[in-house]
């Protein structure tokens, strides 16, 4: 589904990620942990096309197109997401219109007529449900004065809007009390089939427990230096970063 | 500019001997002693209006050939055209308006009327009062003309129901019109209105209203005012909107200028009572070479007032915004609260933005706040749009819009609050 190799990036004359490869294949979920700063939020921000990011390496392949190539609008509407990890704050954007005309504009992409007032009404109910998202929420201006986790759970209830083939969550659990975590978590689970795919970027093994990964990476200054299975999380949680900085060292020298 | 084409106007316009005739007389005195403002004028330093002023200006005193059909052709739908003051050339024309609320709610005539009945001296004390602030020769100049004019007054404890609209038409057909209507609203104790003021320019030529319009409003009155500007990019206009708070009140004013060539609005509120409030809004959306200049003044004069400000600006192409703001706090006006903020985003390149807060205060006990924003549309908010599908057009309309509607939702009526979303909306090529 997704296919990097050798992906590399620099903001501001700033090399950040020096060289990702990395599969996703339908139907599996990826975890990516790593210590601040180590670049997960800007391998996120390049995949979705943020512009302020120069791609100077690599390639990604993303359904058989060219994924570095294409406008951040249409790899949306090809169906790759972002949940942000800092969801921006827009007043005077109703979050019910903006989702809509998110929802019309994908629509209009694969040749589908837009949805009406009552079609768009029941879908946005039943996905409320499932993230258990309040309507007085999504009357609001776009995540304006929302608490932190009323935030991300905007996120995942666009998510579960707009059926993405791909979703990369970045760090969606934090600021997330336990209940949340849990309801964000099974929001994804019931999303998950054999079509789609997750990146999930996560500092907490906790997460993990609920959205069981297939394949778990550390990133490390801009490379992935490590990928394992579920079990790889476990030791980072037990043993902290060092140990994987630790053998970089030894391997330098 | 040729004082001899406006002196011919001038002398069939003058008003029979009276108070009128004499202000008048006054007023176009000071004119040839003061001229027009030129560049090096403080206030004027970023309005050319000296070009706008030509030669070939017509002015005739009377209205053209504009037919009611034409005219009515203009009027807003439903409650829009129910209080429908008509100008033509910047003359009151009473045979083309229509008042549909009762005489014991609103009193609407020509302001020659007004100058010899029962409004005489409210007239006599109340007209000009806006040239105290306004020392120039555009200000003198319209008093020149006010024979032309019109006066409105809510009667006490009423409550008019629908906006009062004036309908300001340029008849542009056979060359540059020249136009200035005078106006003099008097909102009696208690008394509740909302004005709308619209401009229509018929015909391809340019043309250039001066207008003064001043409103009185007294104790517990609420005067609701509204400006909007969308003639078009032929279309030039020098015009004060003078707000007096006789008594204790709350008064609110929304500017809003889509379009226009040069176009200079001054808002003036003088919070003449203790305990007060006054609100003053504006949205301008500029495009190709318009220059909209606000210039607004506050005045502070006694203690315990409210002033509140917001303007706002999105500046693209070529054009220019101006803004500036003036907060007087007077000795007296101890416990004043005055903010001011001005925000703009510049879209174009060769747009461009400037803004001036002018503080003078004269009292220890206030609060006063004043900022300005010159700034682009913001990246994180767009790649946020953008990354859910929503096209870059769309995603900056939606943002655009975003921006303007704190302006838009201060305009308490519904109708015209509606007509302008409907304005800036079609500008913006906004769709919900
Ligand atoms: N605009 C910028 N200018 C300079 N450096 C930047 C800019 N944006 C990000 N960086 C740097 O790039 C590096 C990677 O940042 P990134 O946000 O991708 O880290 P992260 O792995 O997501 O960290 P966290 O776990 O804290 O979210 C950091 O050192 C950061 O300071
Ligand atoms: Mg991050």
């Amino acid at each position: 589904m997704l296919k990097i190799e050798n992906l590399q990036a620099r903001i501001e004359e700033k090399e950040i990620l020096k060289g990702i490869n990395l599969d996703i294949k339908p139907g599996e979920v990826h975890a990516i942990m790593g210590p601040n700063g180590s670049g997960k939020s800007t391998l996120a921000s390049v995949l979705a096309g943020r512009e302020a990011y120069e791609v100077t390496g690599g390639s990604a392949d993303f359904l058989g197109k060219d994924l570095l190539e294409m406008a951040p609008e249409d790899r949306a509407k090809e169906g790759l997401f972002l949940a942000f990890q800092y969801p921006v704050e827009i007043p005077g954007v109703s979050t019910t219109n903006f989702i809509k005309t998110a929802v019309n504009e994908k629509r209009k992409y694969q040749g589908l007529e837009p949805l009406d007032a009552a079609q768009f009404l029941k879908t946005m109910k039943e996905k409320m449900q499932l993230v258990q998202i309040n309507q007085s929420l999504l009357s609001r201006s776009l995540n304006e004065g929302f608490s932190g986790g009323e935030k991300k759970r905007n996120e995942i209830f666009q998510m579960a809007m707009l059926e993405p083939k791909l979703a990369i969550l970045d760090e969606t659990d934090s600021g997330l009390d336990i209940d949340a975590l849990r309801i964000v978590a099974n929001g994804v689970n019931q999303l998950r089939s054999k079509d789609n795919a997750f990146l999930v970027v996560t500092h907490y093994q906790r997460l993990l427990d609920y959205i069981v990964p297939d394949f778990v990476h550390v990133l490390y200054n801009g490379k992935i230096v490590r990928s394992g299975t579920k079990e790889l999380a476990l030791e980072l949680e037990e043993k902290g970063y060092d140990f994987i900085k630790a053998e970089l060292e030894a391997a330098t020298v | 500019m040729e004082n001899n084409m406006l002196n011919s106007a001038f002398q069939t316009i003058q008003a029979e001997a009276g108070h009128l005739s004499s202000f008048q007389q006054q007023n176009w005195s000071s004119f040839d002693q003061w001229g027009l403002p030129a560049l090096k004028h403080e206030e004027w330093k970023y309005t050319r209006i000296r070009t706008v002023f030509r030669d070939d200006m017509q002015v005739v005193a009377e209205g053209t050939g504009l037919t009611p059909a034409i005219i009515q052709q203009h009027f807003l739908p439903g409650e829009l055209s129910k209080n429908a003051i008509v100008f033509v050339n910047g003359m009151y024309q009473p045979s083309l308006s229509r008042v549909s609320a009762p005489s014991t709610e609103l009193v609407v005539k020509a302001l020659s009327a007004a100058a010899g009945d029962e409004d005489a001296a409210f007239v006599k004390q109340h007209l000009g009062h806006s040239q105290q602030y306004h020392r120039d020769g555009i200000n003198a100049l319209n008093g020149a003309f006010a024979a032309g004019g019109v006066f409105i007054r809510a009667k006490k404890g009423k409550q008019v129901q629908d906006p009062v609209v004036i309908y300001h038409f340029s008849d542009a057909q056979s060359g540059f019109r020249f136009s200035q209507p005078r106006i003099l609203v008097h909102a009696e104790a208690a008394s509740e209105m909302q004005v709308l003021e619209t401009y229509i320019k018929i015909g391809n030529e340019e043309s250039l209203t001066n207008e003064v319009i001043e409103l009185c409003a007294e104790t517990d009155a609420h005067v609701h005012y509204v400006k909007l500007q969308n003639e078009g990019t032929r279309s030039n206009h020098t015009g004060t909107t003078h707000i007096r708070q006789l008594g204790r009140c709350n008064t609110h004013a929304v500017t809003i200028t889509l379009s226009g060539n040069v176009v200079r609005n001054n808002l003036n509120m003088i919070m003449e009572a203790a305990n007060s409030e006054s609100h003053m809004y504006g949205l301008y959306l500029l495009n190709g070479k318009t220059l909209a200049d606000n210039h607004t003044i506050v005045d502070n004069q006694m203690p315990n007032c409210l002033s509140n400000e917001l303007y706002k600006g999105i500046v693209d192409d070529q054009s220019t915004g101006v803004f500036n703001g003036k907060i007087f706090v007077r000795q007296d006006a101890q416990k004043t609260n005055a903010y001011q903020s001005n925000k703009n985003i510049l879209i174009g390149e060769q747009a461009s933005a400037n803004t001036k807060p002018q503080l003078e205060i004269f009292a220890d006990d206030v609060k006063c706040s004043h900022g300005c924003t010159v700034g682009k549309l913001d990246e994180n908010a767009l790649f946020y749009l953008k990354a859910r599908g929503i096209p870059d057009d769309k995603a900056k309309a939606l943002l655009l819009h975003a921006f303007a509607v704190d302006i838009l939702d201060q305009i308490k009526n519904e109708s015209i609050r509606a007509y302008a979303d409907q304005l800036i909306s079609a500008r913006l090529s906004y769709s919900e």
